[in-house]
């Protein structure tokens, strides 16, 4: 196994039903880097994400093949502790979906399963959280209050602060920005750059400008398979594929 | 000649409201019909003493005891069996083999007769168990009785939680059984309440099943073997055999306030649960 990879992906494929959503798909992913899943809808990526906190799972009829490793476990094994690898491998959905609860049980939710009780050290992981995903400011007032009130730009950070407050190994954002200002979206994208020094991250990007931004290195799927993948200054100047061209000059998507 | 648009939307309106002003003339009517004959013979006396003379004098107290045991039982006993069968076909198989046996079965309880349930109870719990006319044999029969209306309702409040509510909580690192705990059982609550409430007023509204199975003695119950009589019941047989129709109508407005206590405080809890955030 290459060590230096926080995610191996060896010739994995997954089926809904008769569909194939993703083809014999290898792919590393090195830690502490941001990785752009790039591609047109239906092309597999929410699908990728999906597969590697295996909620999968839980999606009736769908199968795989393959195998993926994260730090050299096979994460499809027969050992795995599904709670145990979803808090490692965080997810922040595209559809902003808050827990009619308040904000602060919003946050508290992921460490309170895993067994946090204290007050204060939950208080403590609040804040922490919300900071980093940006939104502490503008909630510190009302962590009591029902998070179904915040706006849908809120929410959005508020996933990702819920997320964030498992201290995860790997986070996943499936387009984290598509319903954010362009203000937001910046702090979202700055805040992706320095959790990096941490984390590994693999984002949907809203778009591919979002990519050229933040991404070091772009994976372009198209019908479930991986055309193209290497590091961003390659992919956005220097396409290898035809296909990867057209989708990144517009063409089509 | 052809009916303009406009006609047509009047005439929907006058349907419409008529309908409305039926149902809600019948329902006032039997209220004050009841009311206007039972409300003056309601004193606190009529409450706490023991009915004497078959009824024909004293108070109902023993048969509000005998209602409430009967109801609590039934509903102690409905309501984790209804909820836990409405989390199994929800949560815990896919629509399939199992989950069609389930719904054909509740479905079809739900459509037997209270009578042919009191018999059941009758045979099942008084006779075979050996338990006689009891609170218990009551208790149990009603169970059984309101079961469907309980898991029907559960079922419906659990489906109508977003799937992605659920991804959520597994996403997070939830068990299934933290999820059902913490993300699907507090938002079907207000569901659930509503099918445990239709279950209370068909439980208190009940006279043939219970006459079967917890007998129709108005004595004062000692324990949850003891047999009782319902106010329903009390109110049937003090009517249907002539015995005293004011104490009747007496009976009848003592339940229409009982039941109208019990869904004023399911309201107010409902109420305080859903704006306590």
């Amino acid at each position: 196994m290459e060590n230096h990879f926080k995610i191996v992906i060896r010739d994995f494929e997954v089926y809904y039903g008769e569909a194939m959503a993703l083809k014999g798909l290898n792919l590393s992913i090195q830690p502490n880097q941001i990785f752009a899943v790039l591609g047109p809808a239906r092309s597999g990526k929410t699908t990728l994400l999906k597969s590697l906190n295996r909620l999968t799972d839980l999606i009736f009829g769908a199968n795989h093949k393959g195998q993926i490793f994260i730090d050299g476990q096979e994460i499809y094994g027969g050992n795995v502790s599904l709670p145990e690898l979803r808090r490692r491998v965080g997810m922040v959905f595209d559809l902003p979906t808050a827990l009619p609860m308040s904000i602060f049980e919003n946050i508290a939710y992921g460490p309170r399963l895993k067994g946090i009780a204290g007050r204060t050290r939950l208080g403590e992981i609040v804040e922490t959280s919300l900071t980093a995903a940006v939104l502490w400011d503008e909630v510190k007032d009302r962590l009591h209050s029902s998070a179904l009130r915040l706006s849908g730009g809120q929410q959005q950070r508020l996933c990702i602060a819920r997320m964030l407050a498992l201290e995860p190994e790997v986070l996943m954002l499936d387009e984290p920005c598509s319903g954010l200002d362009p203000i937001s979206t910046a702090s979202i994208e700055r805040s992706l750059v320095s959790l990096k020094e941490k984390y590994t991250i693999l984002l949907v990007p809203h778009n591919i400008q979002q990519a050229s931004r933040v991404a070091d290195r772009v994976g372009f799927f198209l019908g479930g398979e991986l055309i193209e993948e290497g590091p961003s200054e390659g992919i956005f100047t220097r396409p290898r594929m035809k296909k990867t061209e057209d989708y990144i000059s517009g063409r089509f998507g | 000649m052809r009916i303009s648009r406009h006609f047509t939307q009047e005439t929907a309106w006058v349907v419409i409201a008529v309908s409305a002003f039926f149902t809600l003339a019948v329902m006032f009517w039997i209220l004050y019909q009841v009311l206007r004959e039972g409300l003056p013979l309601l004193h606190l006396s009529f409450f706490v003493d023991l009915p004497r003379e078959m009824g024909r004098a004293g108070g109902i107290s023993s048969t509000i005891i005998g209602t409430l045991a009967l109801t609590a039982v039934a509903i102690v006993i409905a309501t984790p069996l209804g909820v836990g069968t409405a989390i199994f076909l929800r949560e815990y198989t896919r629509e399939g083999r199992v989950s069609r046996i389930i719904r054909f079965g509740t479905d079809c309880l739900a459509g037997v007769p209270s009578i042919i349930f009191g018999l059941f109870g009758f045979v099942f719990f008084v006779i075979f168990l050996g338990l006689g006319w009891s609170i218990l044999s009551g208790g149990l029969t009603l169970a059984v009785m309101i079961l469907p209306t309980i898991i029907c309702t559960a079922e419906e409040a659990i489906k109508s939680i977003p799937y992605s509510y659920r991804e959520v909580s597994y996403g997070l690192g939830g068990t299934r059984w933290q999820t059902i705990r913490k993300v699907v059982l507090p938002n079907a609550f207000p569901g659930i309440l509503t099918g445990v409430l239709l279950g209370v007023g068909r439980s208190v509204g009940e006279t043939a099943a219970i006459i079967l199975t917890a007998g129709s003695s108005f004595l004062m119950p000692d324990s949850l073997f003891s047999p009782i009589r319902t106010m329903a019941v009390h109110f049937y047989i003090l009517a249907r055999e002539g015995i005293s129709m004011e104490m009747a109508y007496a009976t009848g407005a003592g339940l229409i306030i009982l039941i109208l206590i019990i869904n004023t405080t399911a309201n107010w809890l409902l109420f305080r649960y859903v704006h306590k955030g």
